[in-house]
């Protein structure tokens, strides 16, 4: 398990010792089987068919990029067994025997959108990793800039790892945007932002917008580097409800004052608790009884009120803008109000009409 | 007009990140015929003693690094891969699984998460396209190779380097203890790479991984620049420093890998044995 997915295992393991604590479910402990994907994709299918079949267990929580679900989703669906995927995602899928308790792009993309645009920000660069989130991404925002009167100045994308980015920060400060959309993943992130701070572009005259830059990757880019920037998420640490000040207690408790929770560790430690949930109404564990059981199953989590769609198996979430504070903490600046309902296809937007 | 300009700095300074991390491998490779896959985590172990020496400060860190990573090379040679010598194939499996059990090392040691390791003052600002560390950068990179020029050329140890590089058996025969020679250039040109990676901690990540994103185009320019040859090393990232600069630029990142990786094959065609090489019978 690399950088972040190790925290978001961490999440669920709590989850799982709060809920048994708390007498587990239809009176039976939680027993964590913890497998590594390795970051391979084929290793996610191999050792989530291991769970399945030999294992046997109730449910499955995990993935972590985009092609690690996709790799995933065949065997889940073949075998009828249930996944929990706890990351934002480019959208555009539901699968029956999948639940989705990260954003799907109407909850974290286009809200982030939105912000730039109620700013002022007209011109956008495009930044990503060359794989299949960024590029679903980035043609969603380009819909949305085309409806919206924004423009495209550039759209690059570098390889998974990639490290060099002078290149690509000369072409971003040539072509002069309001602020920069970036999709880039994992350690990459690192690479560019220190770059780009090196080379004297600041947040206030360029801000750049960034949906893969957690409290926990703020860590390792360095402060320095990435105070001031645009992060777009449901959840943050500094998130204001009382299920998240207890979530970050019991977190800080178990794992070490210094560590941060993050969004995606906050989705994987409510996608236990939602399947609890969901367990408990259906009483039984049985796949197709939770599926059913899961529509409408609605929680207060750290990230507010949280509710499963049951029609595409995703979840309602409140949509959060934050700038990453000099401190490595995440402040809030703009909010949804209420959560929004999960639109994976995008339907109820019409400028979305010709991408799926 | 003035982005294409502003490639020209930019490629330079790619090349000298290209070689900080190959200078070190065109020794061990060049020399000793060692694929060092583990040459990225030497990098990696010096990018992390910087991150340990923070309070002490940046310059500590290079000596330090230098000293650190060498001897995780002299220990790795010494204890595994002298006993491989004449099996390039498993050598090249030997270290890379040691390179695996490093990375995981470094896990347990400080957690899978990216480090940070801050900029000294300093090194904040800039000079035109170029900032500050990334004309340290630059500069690190003239002092290595001159360094490493000075203690081949000028140096007795270094003239039994070379001796050793040309013609390992006449290299022996004339009361050379090449085992001795062996483990220098190991514990130098590791050293190397651990100074290569304090330099990398001013502009890319510094985590368990570091070393694979070196890696490839460590051995890229040793390839394509001669083995064992520092004037091929020096060209050869330049070259590519530049080529990948201008590429990039006119296409995009994906796409200027492709094109060096092309150039790289079609120039090895032509000259299969890189830019430089030494004209020898002993040499296979």
């Amino acid at each position: 398990m690399a950088i972040s997915e190790v925290t978001v295992r961490d999440a669920e393991l709590l989850a799982i010792d709060e809920i048994n604590a708390a007498g587990g479910v239809l009176g039976k402990k939680l027993e964590p089987v913890v497998e590594d994907g390795a970051s391979d994709w084929p290793t996610f299918a191999e050792k989530a068919t291991k769970l399945i079949a030999q294992d046997k267990v109730a449910t499955v929580f995990g993935g972590w990029t985009s092609a690690s679900r996709k790799a995933m989703l065949p065997v889940f669906e073949k075998r009828k067994a249930l996944l929990w995927y706890p990351v934002q995602y480019e959208g555009l899928e539901s699968s029956p025997y999948i639940f989705y308790t990260g954003a799907t792009t109407n909850q974290q993309i286009v809200p982030g959108l939105d912000y730039l645009k109620e700013k002022g920000k007209k011109k956008l660069f495009l930044v990503g990793s060359d794989y299949v989130f960024p590029r679903t991404a980035n043609k969603i925002i380009k819909a949305y800039a085309a409806a919206n009167g924004m423009e495209v100045l550039g759209e690059e994308y570098t390889p998974l790892g990639h490290t060099e980015y002078s290149t690509l920060v000369n072409k971003i400060t040539e072509a002069k945007p309001d602020a920069v959309f970036n999709t880039l993943n994992g350690d990459s992130n690192v690479a560019f932002f220190k770059q780009l701070k090196s080379a004297g572009v600041s947040a206030e005259q360029m801000p750049v917008m960034s949906v893969s830059v957690a409290e926990e990757e703020v860590k390792g880019i360095g402060v320095d580097n990435v105070a001031g920037q645009l992060v777009a998420w449901n959840y943050y640490q500094t998130t204001d409800t009382p299920a998240n000040q207890k979530f970050v207690a019991a977190f800080k408790a178990k794992y070490g004052a210094d560590k941060v929770t993050s969004d995606p560790m906050e989705a994987g430690y409510n996608a236990v608790y939602l399947w609890a949930e969901a367990a408990k109404k259906a009483g039984s564990t049985d796949v197709e009884a939770v599926k059913k059981a899961a529509g409408g199953v609605s929680l207060d989590r750290p990230e507010g009120k949280v509710t499963i769609d049951g029609d595409n198996q995703h979840v309602y979430k409140t949509a959060r803008i934050g700038v990453v504070q000099p401190d490595g903490q995440i402040k809030e600046v703009w909010n949804s109000g209420e959560p929004i309902k999960p639109d994976p296809y995008l339907k109820t937007y019409s400028w979305a009409g010709g991408l799926v | 007009m003035e982005g294409v300009l502003n490639q020209l700095p930019i490629g330079l300074s790619i090349g000298a990140v290209l070689l900080l991390i190959a200078l070190g491998l065109t020794f061990t490779f060049g020399q000793m015929g060692v694929i060092n896959m583990a040459h990225g985590e030497f990098i990696m172990a010096g990018a992390y003693t910087a991150y340990l020496l923070q309070g002490v400060g940046f310059l500590v860190a290079l000596p330090a690094a230098f000293v650190v990573a060498g001897l995780m090379g002299l220990v790795l040679e010494r204890t595994l891969i002298r006993r491989f010598y004449g099996r390039p194939l498993d050598t090249l499996l030997l270290t890379w699984g040691v390179s695996l059990m490093l990375q995981q090392l470094a896990r347990d040691l400080f957690g899978a998460p990216n480090v940070q390791v801050v900029s000294p003052a300093w090194l904040r600002g800039g000079l035109g396209i170029l900032p500050y560390n990334r004309l340290f950068i630059m500069a690190l990179a003239v002092l290595s190779v001159l360094a490493i020029w000075a203690y081949m050329h000028k140096t007795g140890q270094g003239r039994r380097m070379r001796a050793v590089m040309q013609n390992r058996r006449l290299a022996a025969t004339s009361g050379i203890d090449t085992g001795r020679v062996d483990q220098r250039t190991f514990f130098i040109g590791s050293g190397l790479a651990g100074v290569a990676g304090v330099a990398l901690t001013l502009i890319g990540p510094v985590g368990p991984t570091l070393g694979t994103y070196y890696i490839v185009d460590a051995f890229l320019v040793v390839v394509a620049g001669g083995l064992g040859q520092l004037r091929g090393a020096v060209l050869a990232a330049i070259g590519l420093g530049l080529l990948n600069s201008y590429a990039e630029f006119w296409s995009d990142a994906s796409l200027a890998k492709v094109i060096v990786f092309v150039a790289i094959i079609g120039f090895l065609q032509i000259r299969p044995q890189g830019l430089f090489f030494v004209r020898s019978r002993a040499l296979t």
